[in-house]
C-alpha cells in the first residue's frame, strides 16, 4: 500500500497530491504539464534541491515512512525498495545490456546475479539482446531493457512513466499482459503515468485523475475518466 | 643540456599529476553532485591560482610552509626538515597551482554525464562513490585525459611558484624552466633556445595527443 501526502514547489509548478494506492496497478492519467513525472519522481526520493525547489510532507510504503520532511527524513532512493522506469531508458551507454541489468544487483554473487539477468531478460522479451551496447538498440527494445534492469533488484514499487510509448500497439499489449501476471505473482505493486486513456481502460485499473498538480479525481477507470470515454467515443464515431 | 634538470622536471610533473587525479576526481564529483550551499565557494577556491599571479601564491605558500607559523613547525618537526626549498615542498605548490587544470575539465566532464543517468544508478542502489566510479569517471575519460595532460603540461611550464618556493637547488628544485631562466640571465642564448624547444616540443606533443584523441572518439567536447 503506498500512502503519501506531497507538497512541493518546482519553479512556477506547484504540486499537491494526497493518495492512497491499495490496489496492484494503479494509473495516473493526466495531460502534459499535469504533474505525473514530478509525483513519480518524489515518491522515488528524486527531489533535486535547487533554488526555487521545495519539499514537504510524507510518504509511506506498506507502513514503511521513506519520506518524511517535518521529521527531516528523506530516504535515499536506492534504499526505497522503488523502481521508477520512464519514457527515456536512461541506459549506462558504456555498459552491455547483460551489464545494465546486472547494475543494481551488485550484492548478489554471480551464479544467482546472472540467473536473475536471465529471468528479467527473459520477462522483457530482451534475451536476444544480452550483449549489444545501448546505442545499437531501437527505442522499443531500450525501454524493454530499461524495464528489466529496474525489475532486477526486486522492488516493492514499480513506477512507470509512459514506459511503453516507444513499443507498437501488439508488442505493448503483449508486454503489459506479461508484466501484469508477473508482477501480481512476485507481489510488487505498480503505478503507472500515462497521458493515454486508452491505457487507463485497456488495465482496468483504479485510476488517479491529475490536473495543474492537483488530485482532481480517483476510483474506477470507467468513473474517473467518463469524460475522457465520451471524447474517445466521440472521435471514432463516423460524422 | 641539463639531464639532471629534465628529469626532474618529469619526476615533478609525474607525481603533481597523480596526486592532482586522486584529489580532482572526488572533489569535481562533489562539486558536480553535491548539494551544499558551501560548493560555490570552494569552486572558487579551487579556481584561485587560475587568477592568482604565480609569485603570490609561491610567497603564501614559502610563509605558510616557513618556520614562523604552526603549520611550517609542525611539518618540520614531522619531516625533519622544512617543506620549503625541497622536492615535497615543490609537489605541493604544484598540486596547488595546477589544480584548476585538474579540476575543472572534469567538472566539465562529470556535468557532461545525464542526470538521468545518475538518478538511474541511485534509484539501483549505487552509493555515491560507485555513481563516480562506475559512471561519471568512464563516461567521462576523455575529460579525464583532458585534465592529466594539462596537469603535467601546466607543472612542467610552471616557474614563478617553483622559484618562490623551491629556489634553485640542483637535483632538489631546479627544473627546466630555472635552467632557462639561468641561461637567458647569462646570456647563453644558443642553451637558452635548446631548452626552450625541449619545453615547447613537450607541450606540442602532449595538446596535439588530447586533440587527436578527441578527434580519434569523433567530437571535440572536453
Amino acid at each position: 500500500m503506498l500512502d503519501f501526502d506531497l507538497n512541493a514547489q518546482r519553479g512556477s509548478f506547484h504540486l499537491q497530491v494526497k493518495c492512497r494506492f491499495v490496489s496492484g496497478w494503479t494509473v495516473i492519467f493526466g495531460h502534459s504539464g499535469a504533474g505525473k513525472s514530478t509525483l513519480l519522481r518524489l515518491l522515488a526520493g528524486l527531489h533535486a534541491k535547487a533554488p526555487g525547489n521545495t519539499l514537504q510532507g510524507r510518504v509511506e510504503l506498506d507502513g514503511n515512512v521513506l519520506t518524511d520532511t517535518a521529521n527531516r527524513l528523506l530516504l535515499q532512493p536506492g534504499r526505497r525498495r522503488m523502481a521508477l522506469v520512464s519514457q527515456h531508458p536512461s541506459l549506462f551507454p558504456h555498459l552491455s545490456v547483460e551489464a545494465n541489468v546486472a547494475y543494481g544487483l551488485s550484492a548478489m554473487d554471480r551464479h544467482t546475479r546472472a540467473k536473475r539477468v536471465t529471468e528479467m531478460l527473459e520477462l522483457a522479451d530482451a534475451m536476444d539482446l544480452v550483449n549489444r551496447r545501448p546505442q545499437n538498440l531501437s527505442g522499443g527494445q531500450a525501454q524493454r531493457v530499461a524495464l528489466a534492469r529496474a525489475l532486477a533488484p526486486a522492488p516493492r514499487l514499480l513506477l512507470l512513466d509512459e514506459p511503453f510509448s516507444a513499443l507498437d500497439g501488439t508488442a505493448s499489449d503483449a508486454l503489459v499482459d506479461r508484466l501484469q501476471i508477473w508482477l501480481r505473482s512476485n507481489n510488487v505493486q505498480t503505478v503507472i503515468a500515462t497521458h493515454d486513456a486508452t491505457d487507463a481502460f485497456a488495465t482496468g485499473a483504479e485510476v488517479a485523475l491529475l490536473r495543474e498538480g492537483r488530485l482532481a479525481a480517483f476510483g474506477p477507470a470507467e468513473h474517473v475518466l467518463k469524460e475522457e470515454r465520451e471524447r474517445i467515443v466521440h472521435r471514432l464515431r463516423p460524422s | 643540456m641539463d639531464w639532471q634538470a629534465f628529469a626532474l622536471t618529469l619526476r615533478l610533473a609525474t607525481t603533481t599529476t597523480a596526486i592532482l587525479l586522486v584529489v580532482a576526481v572526488p572533489l569535481a564529483a562533489v562539486l558536480v553532485l553535491g548539494r551544499s550551499r558551501w560548493l560555490p565557494l570552494v569552486e572558487a577556491l579551487a579556481a584561485l591560482p587560475l587568477v592568482l599571479p604565480p609569485t603570490v601564491l609561491g610567497f603564501f605558500l614559502l610563509v605558510l610552509l616557513g618556520p614562523r607559523t604552526p603549520i611550517g613547525r609542525g611539518i618540520t618537526a614531522l619531516l625533519g626538515h622544512p617543506l620549503a626549498f625541497s622536492f615535497t615542498g615543490l609537489v605541493v605548490g604544484s598540486v596547488i597551482y595546477s589544480l584548476p587544470f585538474a579540476v575543472q575539465p572534469l567538472v566539465a566532464g562529470f556535468a557532461a554525464v545525464g542526470p538521468e543517468l545518475v538518478d538511474a544508478a541511485r534509484l539501483l542502489g549505487a552509493s555515491s562513490t560507485r555513481v563516480v566510479f562506475s559512471l561519471l569517471v568512464p563516461l567521462a575519460r576523455r575529460s579525464l585525459i583532458t585534465a592529466a595532460v594539462l596537469s603535467f603540461l601546466h607543472t612542467v611550464g610552471e616557474f614563478g611558484v617553483v622559484l618562490m618556493l623551491g629556489g634553485d637547488i640542483p637535483g632538489a628544485t631546479r627544473t627546466l624552466s630555472i635552467v632557462l631562466y639561468n641561461q637567458v640571465e647569462n646570456f647563453d642564448y644558443a642553451a637558452a633556445n635548446h631548452t626552450a624547444a625541449i619545453l615547447l616540443a613537450l607541450s606540442v606533443t602532449a595538446l596535439a595527443a588530447i586533440y587527436m584523441n578527441g578527434q580519434m572518439r569523433g567530437g571535440r567536447r572536453a
